[in-house]
């Protein structure tokens, strides 16, 4: 298939890349624009890992064309990180082991991104139905609560990380 | 608190985890090389077919293709266990399931590569496969490896103690048949490895091979890769970037490990092989269908008999660890309750499906399942409440048990205590109202096997520690970080020896050229071994700091003490530290300073530091201390090594080699759940884990640990289940397989015991695989309570759930595939596609017995 110039803006910037139409959002970030922290677990959208915000609503790259994106605001995980610190919601992924093997990590922070964007004070049952879109092997889901509720605390503290 | 440490016991964020939760850190898939091709397997469709021919000429003439590898390119057969080489890189003369692995294409793209399977020719015939292990074990003909008489991989038969006394002094016996369906490890990140040769500069021609891999056992990887490509393990370097979750699905080489070696040698190009989920599911090793005839005697007062158990497992088509895991099944039923008889026949059978292997609990959980299980229904029938059942059969260490395991710390009283508390046990069994009960069911797993696989005297792990002049201390370790958060472990120990703060230690883990071996994350080795090898190199290099400060501080040794970056004299008086005790968490850098001087003119050279100082001191930096040790010593390493001692190692009998361990780690659970009786669905409201770690040296990992273990199992109990049909899996993928997610989880309370272990790093066990065994029993005995009817079968879906409520009631079983022909499915998957399948399933020669089966029903 013969490729196409698009242009893809991911974490604020735009970058020009050659594309065959059939190319995955997920394939563009981790090939072409080498973002490679989105990460591959399944290939049809059951898992959650490759999830990024496009316009700020989270969508699973694995499942979507790079093409379709063209003109929209892509976040990804490497976008996560203010100003070299990090975010309030990684430090507390971090400290109560909301992170093992750290595979699902960034689709589960994208995930709670977008909730958090949506409903600054979920409930558990909120926070449940939102991460039920992504799968974890490690952690039974128990310490991402502990680490949610702290990001949350956190955030209303005015305070981003240490 | 832990009083009297700085560092562990106290919980601590992974040394990695900012790696993670930025994305940042690297993945085996997320590495790229120049020039880098991509590599496509090509599977077999065939669940059982001799190889008559394979043609790639079509596929090497398509533009782009590199290269196409066949069985021929690297014949030499591999396997895990040294008396398992039965698999190959790629299928030489047969295929044994479907999904075997038949050639593989290096391309340029994926796309590419992809398209060049479709044009590889390979014709088979097509023999009679056996997918049942009981029907396996009939077999005359057509064996699925020629030197495997019966299909039986392997068969042990074990007594220990006088089981037929024992039974006959029983009051009650129970008798039953219990299966435990195959499960996976599914883990998030798919298999994937980047190999690459390099050409050596003295010859000119291709020298040494690096491979990158997602594996638990790097030196494993290293040795087979040496065997199949006959190569020296020398010049082989094997580096385990992060990896997404192991379970056990990585702790032996997995197929595209060495086929990416062997295209990357053909294609002259590095070449990267990522399994896509499917051919995460068909690659497996995971936890075996299990078919449990168990019969327990106990006297009225609940004391245990004997034990009779009889064990088949449906082992897949390759050997994988197998031996292995029909030994710790009959090995372990020792070591938690004091069983004076047992009796245990086993049987690890072939069959043509993928391999099984080792899975988290290996071995034991579909035992403890049955065994739980039995007990309660003991319980019931003899009028005692289940926990104090438990409590009635403790065992007393220090204690050999029958079976040759010995036990030391045991911290099951205290497990079970706890739960019982915690949950409420007492007060709330039988007052939940209708539908909705309380389990009990305990387990216990090893802290690294006290053998290895390849026998031999070498230590299981050693550690390097090597400290330079600007006091950074660099760990080199082999364990292999999976998540489980070895590397922040390790970080930890040798932090904690040394006195100074964690940001100081840096680990440099699982390089072959880097680090020393260290036998892999494993048999929940990790922190036992690994850690007391860590413990020992440290505290060799803490005696040379010692001896350097003393000296300079005009003291004895015994009277310094290491704490939070600083040496100090008198230090074992504790009033000392308290205003030490908040620096213990960063280190001191910016302010560091030696003799008066900035920290970074050091090097200068110590002679003019040595001038500036004065006199006898009450205390040094750490800095201080170090560069003390190098001007006195010279360079500053240490080593230390673990080799489990030898009245651990166990018996003498034929197998006696799977199952000791130098510490047991114990786990007792409570699990809450509610049934449906009209729809048959279970729910788990929660789970109460107590576990007995030793010592928790990072608590946040510990719980980590323990709920993850609860939720894999609560996974087995209800939802996941490798669902075959005619070899062919009918759930390959993670939507399908049902791993349960945030909506169906429920709260696991993990509650830390801490027994000390006289042998473990600061007395720590294991904590990672212990748990998951009794959460299954636990959620089945729930069910008994909630709703009365006993289930033998995992996982507990609504069906079966269904099914025994009604038989219980004697209503008529419901047929809920009725009007559908079982045996041909209109379609096999929705989605994702396997190579082949639109209507029927493959191809089955006449004698198969799948067909014979269903005689009229198949066409």
């Amino acid at each position: 298939m013969k490729k196409e110039l698009i242009e893809l803006r991911v974490n604020g910037r735009a970058h020009e890349v050659a594309l065959e139409p059939s190319t995955l959002l997920l394939d563009a970030l981790r090939q072409n624009l080498q973002l490679t922290g989105s990460k591959r677990g399944c290939d049809d959208s059951s898992c959650g890992a490759c999830t990024v915000l496009v316009d700020g609503v989270a969508m699973m790259a694995c499942t979507m064309l790079a093409a379709s994106c063209e003109g929209r605001e892509i976040a990804t995980i490497e976008g996560v990180s203010e100003h070299g610190c990090l975010a309030a919601i990684q430090k507390a992924y971090g400290d109560w082991g909301g992170a093992q093997c750290g595979y699902c990590t960034p689709g589960f922070v994208m995930t709670v991104k977008s909730l958090l964007a949506e409903n600054p004070d979920p409930s558990e049952g909120d926070v449940r139905a939102a991460l039920s879109s992504n799968l974890c092997r490690c952690t039974g889901y128990n310490q991402m609560y502990a680490a949610i509720r702290e990001a949350i605390a956190a955030e209303r503290q005015g305070m981003v990380a240490k | 608190m832990n009083k009297g440490f700085s560092i562990i016991g106290k919980p601590t964020a992974m040394v990695d985890a900012a790696q993670k939760t930025t994305g940042a850190g690297k993945y085996t898939d997320d590495l790229s090389l120049p020039g880098m091709l991509v590599g496509k397997i090509l599977h077999s469709p065939y669940p059982h077919a001799r190889i008559k021919s394979i043609d790639t000429t079509r596929a090497e003439q398509l533009d782009g293709v590199v290269a196409v590898v066949v069985g021929s390119d690297a014949p030499n057969p591999y396997g895990i266990l040294p008396v398992g080489h039965d698999e190959h890189a790629l299928a030489v003369d047969k295929v044994r399931y479907v999904g075997d692995n038949v050639a593989c294409v290096a391309a340029i793209s994926e796309a590419i590569a992809e398209k060049a399977l479709e044009l590889i020719d390979v014709g088979y015939e097509v023999l009679p496969a056996y997918f049942d292990p009981e029907e396996s074990m009939k077999a005359q003909s057509d064996l699925i490896h020629d030197n495997k008489p019966g299909n039986l991989e392997k068969g042990y038969h074990h007594s220990f103690g006088d089981p037929d006394r024992g039974f006959a002094a029983a009051d009650h016996i129970a008798e039953a048949r219990f299966i435990a369906n195959e499960v996976t490890h599914a883990a998030m990140e798919p298999h994937s490895t980047l190999a690459s040769f390099e050409i050596d500069p003295h010859t000119g021609t291709r020298g040494r091979l690096t491979v990158w891999s997602s594996t638990q056992v790097p030196y494993y990887l290293q040795h087979k890769l040496s065997l199949v490509l006959e190569m020296p393990m020398q010049q082989i370097r094997v580096i385990k970037p992060l990896v997404g979750g192991g379970f056990g699905g990585k702790s032996e080489v997995i197929p595209l490990e060495i086929i990416a070696a062997v295209a990357a040698r053909k294609a002259q190009a590095p070449v990267k092989i990522t399994y896509t989920r499917e051919e995460v599911f068909w690659a497996h090793r995971g936890r075996p269908r299990t078919i449990i005839d168990l019969k327990t005697g106990v006297k009225n007062d609940g004391r245990i008999t004997a034990v009779k158990a009889r064990v088949v497992q449906d082992g897949g088509a390759y050997c994988s660890y197998g031996v292995v895991t029909i030994l710790y099944s009959g090995a372990l039923l020792g070591a938690l309750y004091d069983i004076p008889n047992i009796q245990y026949d086993g049987y690890r059978v072939l069959t043509n499906k993928p391999a099984c292997g080792a899975m988290r609990g290996h071995g034991t959980v579909n035992v403890r399942f049955a065994f739980e299980s039995q007990l309660d229904e003991l319980a019931a029938k003899i009028g005692e409440d289940p926990a104090e059942i438990r409590q009635r059969n403790l065992l007393k260490p220090p204690c050999i048990t029958v079976n040759g395991l010995r036990v030391q710390s045991y911290g099951l009283p205290e497990c079970i205590e706890k739960t019982v508390e915690r949950s409420g046990w007492k007060e709330r069994r039988g007052r939940l109202g209708k539908g909705r009960g309380l389990g009990i069911a305990c387990s216990h797993y090893v802290s690294g096997a006290a053998n290895s696989i390849i026998r031999s005297d070498m230590p299981h792990s050693t550690v390097n520690i090597k400290i330079d002049r600007d006091g950074g201390v660099v760990v080199y370790t082999g364990a292999s970080e999976i998540g489980q958060g070895s590397d922040t472990m390790t970080a930890q120990i040798a932090a904690e020896v040394l006195g100074c703060s964690l940001g100081r230690v840096r680990v440099v883990a699982a390089d072959t050229d880097l680090t020393p071996i260290d036998i892999g994350s494993y048999s929940s080795r990790v922190t036992f071994m690994a850690g007391n090898a860590t413990l020992r190199a440290a505290e060799e290099v803490k005696k040379i700091i010692a001896a350097a400060a003393a000296k300079k501080m005009g003291c004895g040794v015994e009277e310094l003490a290491f704490r939070g970056d600083i040496v100090l004299r008198n230090g074992a008086d504790a009033s000392s530290w308290v205003e030490l005790s908040d620096r213990s968490v960063r280190p001191t850098q910016p302010e560091a300073s030696v003799s008066g001087r900035v920290e970074g003119q050091i090097l200068r050279g110590s002679l003019q530091q040595k001038r500036k100082d004065e006199g006898p001191k009450e205390s040094m930096t750490f800095e201080e201390a170090v560069v003390a040790a190098i001007d006195f010593h010279g360079a500053l390493t240490g080593t230390g090594s673990y080799a489990p001692p030898v009245d651990a190692r166990g018996g003498k009998h034929k197998g006696a080699g799977v199952g000791p361990s130098p510490a047991y780690s114990y786990s007792a659970q409570v699990a809450e759940v509610s049934v449906d009786e009209d729809t048959g669905e279970v729910t788990v409201h929660k789970v109460w884990a107590a576990h007995d770690c030793g010592r928790a040296l990072n608590p946040v990992s510990v719980e980590g640990q323990i709920i993850g273990s609860v939720w894999m199992g609560m996974g087995q109990a209800l939802t996941e289940e490798m669902v075959w049909k005619d070899g062919m899996l009918m759930n390959p993928g993670l939507l399908e397989y049902r791993s349960p997610s945030a909506i169906e989880s429920p709260e696991v309370e993990a509650i830390i015991v801490e027994s000390i272990d006289p042998e473990g790093p600061f007395g720590a066990k294991e904590c990672s695989e212990g748990s998951l065994a009794a959460t299954i029993p636990a959620i089945a005995n729930a069910i008994y309570d909630a709703v009365g009817v006993r289930l033998h079968e995992s996982p507990f879906t609504p069906e079966r759930v269904l099914a025994a409520l009604r038989a219980k009631k004697g209503a008529k079983a419901l047929n809920l595939t009725e009007g559908v022909d079982p045996t041909s499915p209109v379609r096999f998957r929705e989605h994702g596609g396997s190579l082949c399948f639109e209507g029927k399933g493959p191809e089955r020669h006449a004698l198969d017995p799948s067909r014979q089966e269903f005689a009229g029903g198949a066409d």
